[in-house]
């Protein structure tokens, strides 16, 4: 396609799967984000619409609720022309009716190519590649990796800082519980920015340091230092534990939240989020709404970045 | 399984207290019982002769943490089929844990396992349970249990958790002579844990078991079995806080003893990561760091860790092919206890023949207050037959056990367990491939 310069065009990209980021390489990541810059302009056109999908029957398999991450896909699917189906169950009905591999295999039985996975528990990816030959893509397995939005993020902060070596970037929250920290982190480290993790101590993973990234407790040292701010959705009580794990998301938001007061104070960050949004929680409500936060382009971008990781990993060739 | 009470064994090495064995002798077996040994043993008529090849011959090994999965969960293992893995893996004897549906928490329970093993050339010995239905609230009547053939008592696959009710157990347990085994790990630390608490869990994003939950536990219970006088078992130990632990207690006098399994002196939670999330590297307690490991080895050098034992923890196929967070924890492994002990002990060194056999022969029935079977004219034959060199593929074909559950599977191994005798029965282990 003309869009695409010759260089890209020449990239040996031999991905099968998207598992995570940790499979991934520099160039592979570039190369992904690339494309994905064609699909962002096609998003604007009158008709945002081609058909390089359509001879692709893909299913969702989401066993965890995620409204935008499975409206994501399913629209870059659709923008793409391939085959849709849904299936979303409750994980725990794999614990009580059918196992994931007798759904999966009567899936694959139907002739399908793809399966965009979402499931409570790290590792189904990789389970699932042992079981079909389907090309598989990640779209959040427990806390493990989110390597959609990790690349979705990437792309945004692009937009900002087309080189991202030496760029700061801060991830502020529940970083035990995150499936995004690991992505990004992993994607980021190998683009070569800086990551530093910011949170309360009991919402860190034992051994944080094994990611990869520097870890502090202070919000404020971190907003003075970064060049994105990317909030995490906290929640109070998580899924698997009885005991809080933060006193309360009052004292978290006085810790932790970032406020217009920072947007002031320091005049240089981008804020971002994953979502969904907790308005008071990690962000004030003013700051979601500020010229400092690309929060809807991440949702935009994501369409595009989910277009092109679809396009790269249904084997087809564009002529 | 037919009796064979006559039996001419040639050329084998009785392992002896010198660290190669002895030279080759001939048993010859009467009635179930040692008759004779000797050099240069002519077959009589009509006796049925065994040529071992310069096989190693040891009292029978003695595993002292299974689970037989029956009652109540044969489509996991049955008591046969799980001495059938364990005459494979060269023990002619086990110990099978309480966590069976019933638990073994009364003597009608104890009894039934001593009943549908008796006709096997593995002899069973039921772990009761400390309380009824392993629940933790009310102690189950341990005499009794005793009486019908229970050899110590545990809740295993849960811990003793309450404080209280491990005293009383304890208490109680001393004034029968028996030990409590404690499965040691504190649940508030630990839940909903899916593997060890470390770097790799950090990277993995799965809820980490930490050795403190271990560690904690075998505190509370090292200083329990202090106050109380009673005896503590620590069950598969695996974290090297936990080694220092048993260590100093036990140099300060305390009656506490402890096994290690197999795979925890062998792997370490980076299968986890290096298997894909391989639900066969799952279990309770978790595979551990490469320092860990090591602090094993220690341990069973210096004699801080008593015995070896399997954890042995057979699980159906379609139970075990889930998604990681559902799979049920462990790993069968009566079949490959000996190879693996020779490959990471026997062959770097680390113990010698005499000690490893010391491990699986007379630490645990020590431990429980056993006889010990000599290999002496007049003793009931209770032997294992072996070897330390043979290479042999573990595929599925030789699974023994009902599941195949098990992160060695389609591995090289070495050294192998070619035959028991117990009982009047005579077990020769030939390979299916």
């Amino acid at each position: 396609m003309a869009d695409l310069s010759d260089s890209v065009r020449d990239y040996p990209f031999r991905q099968r799967h998207l598992l995570g980021l940790e499979e991934y390489s520099r160039d592979d990541i570039l190369y992904i984000l690339e494309q994905a810059k064609y699909f962002r302009e096609i998003l604007d056109r009158p008709v945002p619409k081609v058909p390089t999908l359509r001879d692709k029957t893909i299913v969702n398999l989401f066993y965890e609720n995620s409204t935008r991450t499975r409206l994501s896909f399913e629209l870059a699917q659709k923008r793409m022309g391939a085959d849709v189906v849904n299936f979303s169950a409750s994980s725990s009905s794999t614990k009580k009716g059918e196992s994931l591999k007798d759904t999966i295999r009567t899936i694959s039985s139907m002739k399908i190519d793809m399966v965009v996975v979402r499931h409570e528990s790290p590792g189904v990816s990789q389970f699932l590649t042992r079981q079909v030959e389907a090309a598989i893509i990640n779209a959040g397995d427990g806390a493990h990796e989110h390597p959609t939005q990790a690349l979705l993020d990437m792309f945004t902060m692009q937009q900002i800082y087309p080189d991202l070596t030496g760029k700061k970037v801060a991830i502020i929250g529940d970083i035990a519980f995150s499936r995004v920290v690991r992505s990004n982190v992993l994607g980021l480290k190998k683009l070569g920015a800086e990551v530093t993790l910011c949170g309360p101590k009991t919402l860190m993973p034992a051994y944080v340091d094994s990611l990869g990234a520097d870890v502090s407790w202070d919000l404020e040292e971190v907003l003075g230092w970064c060049d994105i701010a990317m909030a995490l959705r906290i929640q109070l009580e998580r899924q698997g534990s009885k005991v809080n794990m933060i006193p309360s998301l009052r004292e978290y938001h006085q810790m932790f939240g970032i406020r217009m007061e920072h947007l002031e104070k320091y005049p240089d960050f981008t804020v971002m989020h994953p979502g969904p949004v907790n308005r008071g929680v990690e962000l004030q409500g003013a700051v979601v709404d500020s010229d400092r936060s690309v929060i809807l382009n991440q949702v935009t971008n994501g369409v595009a970045v989910r277009m092109a990781i679809l396009y790269l990993l249904s084997g087809g060739k564009r002529e | 399984m037919t009796l064979t009470p006559d039996l001419l064994i040639q050329n084998v090495k009785p392992v002896t207290d010198t660290k190669k064995g002895g030279k080759k002798v001939d048993l010859r077996i009467r009635g179930g019982k040692i008759d004779s040994v000797g050099d240069g043993l002519k077959p009589e008529p009509n006796e049925e002769v065994y040529d071992a090849e310069g096989a190693y011959v040891s009292p029978g090994w003695f595993d002292m943490h299974v689970h037989l999965r029956e009652p109540g969960q044969e489509h996991k293992e049955t008591i046969r089929s799980g001495c059938e893995a364990a005459a494979f893996g060269g023990f002619t004897e086990v110990a099978c844990m309480p966590n069976t549906d019933p638990a073994i928490h009364t003597r009608d329970v104890v009894e039934y396992i001593k009943k549908q093993s008796s006709e096997l050339p593995v002899e069973v010995y039921p772990i009761g349970a400390v309380t009824r239905e392993r629940k933790g609230e009310s102690l189950t009547e341990m005499s009794d249990m005793k009486e019908g053939g229970a050899v110590a008592f545990s809740d295993d696959g849960d811990p003793v958790w309450n404080s209280q009710m491990m005293r009383l157990a304890l208490e109680y347990s001393a004034m029968l002579g028996v030990p409590v085994i404690n499965h040691e790990e504190d649940l508030d630390l630990s839940r909903p844990g899916h593997m060890h608490e470390g770097e790799i869990s950090a990277r993995l994003g799965l809820d980490g078991t930490p050795a403190i939950a271990e560690e904690v536990m075998i505190a509370r219970d090292i200083l329990l079995a202090e106050f109380t006088g009673g005896h503590i078992h620590v069950a598969h130990i695996s974290t090297a806080g936990a080694v220092d632990l048993v260590r100093k207690a036990k140099s300060d006098g305390i009656r506490v003893t402890t096994e290690v399994c197999p795979h925890h002196f062998d792997l370490t939670d980076a299968e986890v990561h290096a298997r894909g999330f391989d639900t066969n590297v799952k279990m309770h307690p978790p595979l551990r760091t490469e320092e860990d490991v090591e602090a094993m080895i220690k341990g069973l050098k210096d004699g801080t860790i008593d015995a070896i034992c399997t954890d042995h923890a057979p699980h159906a196929e379609e139970e075990k092919e889930v998604e990681f967070i559902y799979a049920p924890n462990g790993i069968i492994g009566l079949e490959t206890a000996w190879s693996i002990s020779v490959m990471r002990l026997l062959q770097p060194g680390h113990l010698e023949l005499n000690q490893l056999i010391d491990k699986l022969a007379f630490q645990p029935r020590k431990i429980l207050g056993l006889n010990l079977p000599e290999i002496k004219e007049g003793e009931p034959a209770n032997l294992t037959l072996f070897n330390t060199d043979e290479s042999w593929k573990f595929d599925e074909r030789e699974v023994r056990s009902k599941s195949k559950n098990s992160p060695w599977l389609g591995q090289e191994l070495t050294g192998r367990a070619v035959a028991i005798y117990n009982k009047g029965r005579f077990v020769e282990n030939r390979l299916r491939n």
